[in-house]
């Protein structure tokens, strides 16, 4: 092993099974499910998986999704709005931290 | 952008096709052979079920070229079938009323100066006419203008790509201004009925991947295409047919040029489907090249790979031999069987 991600590893997700098949197979059912045309369409739940896989910063996600969401006919404008929504709630997410850092400080503060 | 022909491309040579499909690329990786994928599959040798589709090449000719086509058609393209070859064509019908369906592709057909003649000569015969037509050639010429007109009066049903009901990936794949001359043809089209509940004028369209990759579920793009065009251009249709690119000519250019050729295969090969298989339209369906000569399908015709067969052009058309022959495979073929299968017709499970 000479790097942490490899490309070609996206194909083998399956044999995670090989070490604990009862969870693995669960897994994967449960995955497939998740991914099917329900309340959600399939096209809609590949742009949020495309902006969850930004928002963890998996690269094998970001691969698998950017592929998906622009075969199921996502434009690559709506693509990259998906990875804005993504990084406008990470963004958010560090400074919405910023009122308790004031909270904390008016606390203290004279 | 041009032929591969006019570029004087080594791909416009069906034999460089098929050797890059049989052997890969220098250093590239082997792929499983379509016929041991057939022969574990039960299906080796490919043969017909019925033939009941006659589909005719009328000429390579086109006024559009698009970066997928298989069949390198351009204005350009000078093959056209002649009216003596059209009449061999009728003969053939009128002698096997087996034949329910006359598919009619190019190129673009209607550029055929025989074209509506050879039309309404098949319809004395009392067969179905679907034609491939492209939209585009209605508004490319005033004599083209009252295409729909003539597709009304003889009841054709009209098969149109659309790749997609966005302007930008329709002209990434078939060039600029046609998605808006796509979608004012589609728009005269419905005017006279094409398309319309009640009105028996079917009007169908084909998706088919602006891209390296398999088209999504026919069923769940038909729904977005009716919600998209009736919503944006008061467009209406009946069926969207999703069609997997082959990787043979201008299609396989540009999967060799984006270094996407063996990922492109790899993919196929994985989703090889035997249900889809089973299904191919080559065993219910004979195609004639311009020149009269017949093949399997219309991707082995643009190969050359003639049937398998002593009766192999339209000259000597008999479908007792024809219905016994094997038909002749090639890796390309994978594209055919891959996922939900995909057809003339689009997917096929």
């Amino acid at each position: 092993m000479n790097s942490y991600y490899n490309a070609d590893d996206l194909k083998k997700f399956g044999k995670v099974s090989d070490f604990q098949k009862n969870l693995g197979d669960k897994f994967f059912a449960y995955y497939g499910d998740v991914f099917k045309d329900s309340e959600l369409t399939a096209r809609e739940k590949s742009l949020i998986a495309l902006a969850v896989a930004h928002a963890v910063q998996c690269p094998y996600c970001i691969d698998a999704y950017s592929s998906d969401a622009f075969e199921k006919g996502w434009s690559e404008a709506q693509m990259m709005e998906a990875v804005h929504v993504a990084c406008a709630i990470r963004g958010g997410a560090s400074l919405v931290h910023g009122v308790q850092m004031m909270n904390k400080v008016k606390e203290i503060a004279m | 952008m041009k032929s591969l022909l006019a570029e004087h491309n080594k791909l416009a040579i069906a034999a460089e096709q098929i050797e890059i499909l049989q052997h890969g690329q220098p250093g590239g990786f082997a792929l499983v052979p379509f016929q041991q994928k057939l022969e574990e599959t039960g299906l080796y040798p490919l043969n017909p079920t019925n033939i009941e589709t006659f589909q005719v090449n009328v000429g390579k000719m086109c006024n559009q070229v698009c970066k997928h086509c298989h069949v390198d058609a351009g204005p350009d393209r000078k093959e056209i079938m002649t009216k003596e070859t059209m009449q061999q064509c009728l003969e053939a019908l009128k002698n096997n009323p087996s034949l329910k369906t006359v598919d009619l592709t190019g190129g673009a057909p209607e550029m055929n100066p025989d074209f509506r003649w050879f039309a309404e000569e098949i319809k004395k015969l009392n067969r179905h006419i679907i034609v491939r037509c492209n939209l585009t050639i209605i508004l490319a010429n005033k004599k083209y203008h009252n295409l729909p007109q003539f597709y009304k009066q003889h009841n054709i049903e009209v098969v149109s790509s659309l790749p997609f009901y966005t302007q930008d990936r329709t002209d990434r794949q078939r060039g600029n201004g046609v998605f808006e001359d796509s979608i004012k043809a589609l728009q005269m089209l419905n005017e006279i009925g094409y398309g319309k509940d009640g009105t028996g004028l079917i009007l169908n369209l084909v998706f088919n991947p602006a891209g390296a990759f398999l088209p999504p579920s026919q069923h769940a793009l038909e729904i977005e295409y009716k919600h998209a065009l009736m919503e944006k251009y008061g467009i209406g249709f009946n069926n969207l047919y999703a069609i997997t690119n082959l990787p043979i000519s201008r299609f396989l250019d540009y999967l060799l040029q984006t270094g996407n050729y063996e990922k492109y295969m790899e993919k196929l090969v994985d989703a090889y489907n035997p249900i889809a298989a089973q299904n191919v339209m080559c065993r219910n369906t004979i195609s004639v090249g311009w020149d009269g000569s017949l093949y399997d399908c219309d991707f082995n015709q643009m190969l050359e790979l003639k049937l398998a067969c002593s009766s192999n052009h339209i000259s000597q058309f008999n479908i007792e031999s024809l219905n016994k022959r094997n038909i002749v495979i090639g890796q390309h073929c994978y594209g055919c069987t891959a996922g939900a299968g995909s057809s003339c017709g689009g997917a096929v499970t």
